[in-house]
């Protein structure tokens, strides 16, 4: 039982990770919670169904494609919504990311449908016992390990790259890296591909492991991810990886032991770390030097 | 009282009261009735937001604790409506002031998220709760409001809802020239400079909150012995940005805006019936267009902006500059 909640745990935990990333990357460099994210995410589902229809049994097309589409779809987002906000003040900013995400919601119930759709199954099931402890299916240890590569080509992405370093010398400074001649309107671009990205991946993934999608998704679960992302301390990428496990975890086994509360669990969790420790676990350094 | 300003008020007060005889369709009055509602919501969430600059995503929780309380203490205590309407609004303001306490650490976007996961822990709760609340069932066949033995008319919850909002608008207005309104406003101006000049922060903080709450509730109650039926489905997130584009729409920070917005986008939905699958998405539309083109509103001037209309600017010296707005 225990070790059963720890695996289901770690591989929602991983789904919460991708979607968190979109939040601290943009938090980052916009200090703004983009509430649009969430429906970034259900659009990442909606789409993967799509193209699993379409395409079929070729998982790793499906998924680039849709991670492509949605990242498409969060560049568009930015250039309609926040790119004319770019010098107002965060909370015109937040309103604005709150309407984008009731359009994007209402745009997939009036578009698609308000019913809950299933998914093409792209993958063969197996089950796997190890030992007495637990039991894991192929699709569990499928969704771990695409978010973990996805998270390592991320942390490779930041290391190497132009537009990584940029967007990670933007996260410090803003101002400073955009007189160093960095274009900050690219630096935005990239940075809500990428995130957006993520989000359209783990779409396709939870809409793959419950075989569910639909345009309500992406409220609760864009929220959690964003507790994941404060747990974490919102800014920090290694931070928004941790928290979103040890959010999956906490909730599993809050699941399993409180029952009917799983959804208030991520909440509570939510306001008890806004109230205690704002920072977040990894980031009480940057959080201090904003506020 | 000038004489002028008394025959307005005359004037104003008989077309009030001689609007249910012009009107004979029960669909308009029931929107008349609808706007009554929404109007006392939106000054509620005028006091948090628009006046102490505290950016709520909750208000709907406290909506609903109203309707919840009301509803339980007359269908499970007896208790006639008269009672359990000030009641209500007691209960949301105790919990308006107790969110209050907690929440009084964030700003900004986080206090948003904050209030954002009360409202879904407030829903949850009326699901959970079912031996009480009979959980995402609702509670069906909740009594109407008698007086002098009669049972209300559709006309008579007219009456009372003008009436209810009248009192909300001149409490709202009193508040507004008076000290404590000024308080409120300085608080959204600049926190800083408030509690500097003397200002107790943590209590006008709590105060909005509590006010707001009562607002919520006197609606709530209204609502659930109109409707007769509630359930944990009336009262969501969605609710809370409908309340929260009818200030930004009609101007957060003056008394009258947002009463116009809740008009605006209440009767609009309905006249184009075609758009009623649409209401929210356009809700939405609105939301980012005003942003952009108008953040301040209808009605709203440059000295009712919102603290966070002001540009973000770097302070002090050296590269790791302290942000101004809505930090």
């Amino acid at each position: 039982m225990f070790v059963q909640q720890l695996i289901n745990g770690l591989m929602l935990g991983s789904v919460y990770a991708l979607i968190a990333l979109g939040y601290t990357l943009v938090y980052g460099i916009m200090k703004f919670i983009n509430f649009a994210h969430g429906d970034i995410f259900m659009w990442g589902a909606f789409l993967g169904m799509f193209l699993a229809g379409i395409i079929g049994g070729n998982f790793i097309l499906v998924l680039l494609l849709t991670m492509f589409l949605t990242g498409i779809l969060g560049v568009a987002v930015e250039k309609v919504a926040y790119k004319p906000l770019r010098n107002a003040p965060r909370l015109v900013v937040t309103t604005s990311a709150i309407g984008m995400s009731i359009v994007l919601s209402n745009l997939a119930r009036l578009l698609i449908g308000s019913q809950t759709f299933p998914m093409k199954k792209i993958l063969q099931v197996k089950e796997f016992a190890l030992g007495n402890y637990a039991v894991v299916n192929s699709l569990q240890i499928f969704v771990f390990l695409t978010g973990l590569i996805l998270m390592l080509l991320l942390a490779g992405f930041f290391r190497h790259t132009r537009y990584g370093k940029a967007i990670r010398a933007a996260s410090e400074d803003k101002q400073i890296v955009g007189l160093m001649g960095v274009n900050m309107d690219q630096v935005a671009m990239v940075t809500f591909f990428v995130g957006s990205a993520l989000a359209g991946a783990a779409g396709l993934l939870v809409g793959m492991y419950y075989d569910a999608v639909y345009s309500t998704m992406g409220y609760a679960a864009g929220l959690k991810a964003f507790t994941a992302a404060i747990l974490g301390g919102i800014g920090s990428i290694p931070g928004a990886m941790a928290g979103g496990m040890v959010l999956g975890v906490i909730e599993n086994f809050g699941a399993a032991y409180l029952s009917e509360w799983r959804d208030g669990i991520a909440f509570a969790v939510m306001i008890l770390v806004l109230l205690i420790k704002p920072s977040g676990l990894f980031n009480a350094d940057i959080y201090r030097k904003r506020a | 009282m000038s004489r002028n300003r008394l025959l307005q008020y005359l004037i104003i007060g008989a077309v009030l009261v001689i609007i249910p005889l012009l009107i004979h369709s029960k669909y308009i009055l029931h929107i008349v009735i609808t706007i009554g509602i929404y109007g006392l919501l939106v000054l509620g969430l005028e006091i948090i937001l628009g006046q102490t600059g505290l950016f709520s995503l909750g208000h709907a929780a406290f909506y609903g604790m109203g309707a919840y309380a009301s509803a339980l203490m007359v269908a499970r205590l007896g208790m006639p409506f008269w009672l359990s309407l000030p009641l209500a609004m007691l209960v949301s303001g105790v919990f308006g002031a107790l969110l209050g306490f907690p929440v009084l650490r964030l700003r900004g976007d986080y206090l948003a998220v904050a209030t954002l996961g009360f409202g879904e822990i407030f829903r949850l709760a009326m699901v959970n709760w079912d031996k009480i609340t009979r959980g995402p069932m609702g509670l069906p066949g909740i009594p109407r409001p008698s007086l002098f033995g009669q049972n209300f008319t559709r006309e008579m919850y007219y009456y009372l809802i003008v009436v209810l909002f009248i009192i909300g608008l001149w409490c709202a207005l009193r508040i507004f020239n008076s000290y404590l309104g000024r308080a409120f406003r300085a608080i959204k101006d600049d926190e800083d400079a408030a509690e500097f000049m003397g200002i107790d922060i943590t209590k006008y903080k709590i105060l909005a909150f509590a006010i707001g709450g009562i607002y919520a509730g006197a609606a709530g109650s209204f609502y659930a012995h109109y409707i007769t039926f509630i359930s944990p489905d009336t009262f969501l997130y969605l609710d809370s940005a409908n309340m929260l584009a009818m200030v930004f729409l009609g101007g957060a920070g003056t008394i009258v805006g947002p009463v116009l917005g809740g008009v605006l986008l209440t009767v609009f939905p309905e006249i184009m019936r075609f758009a009623v699958e649409w209401r929210m998405l356009l809700v939405g539309l609105l939301m980012v267009l005003m942003m952009i083109f108008r953040p301040q509103g209808i009605l709203g001037e440059d000295n009712t902006r919102l603290p966070w209309h002001r540009i973000v600017k770097p302070t002090g010296s050296g590269g790791q500059g302290k942000f101004v707005a809505g930090e």
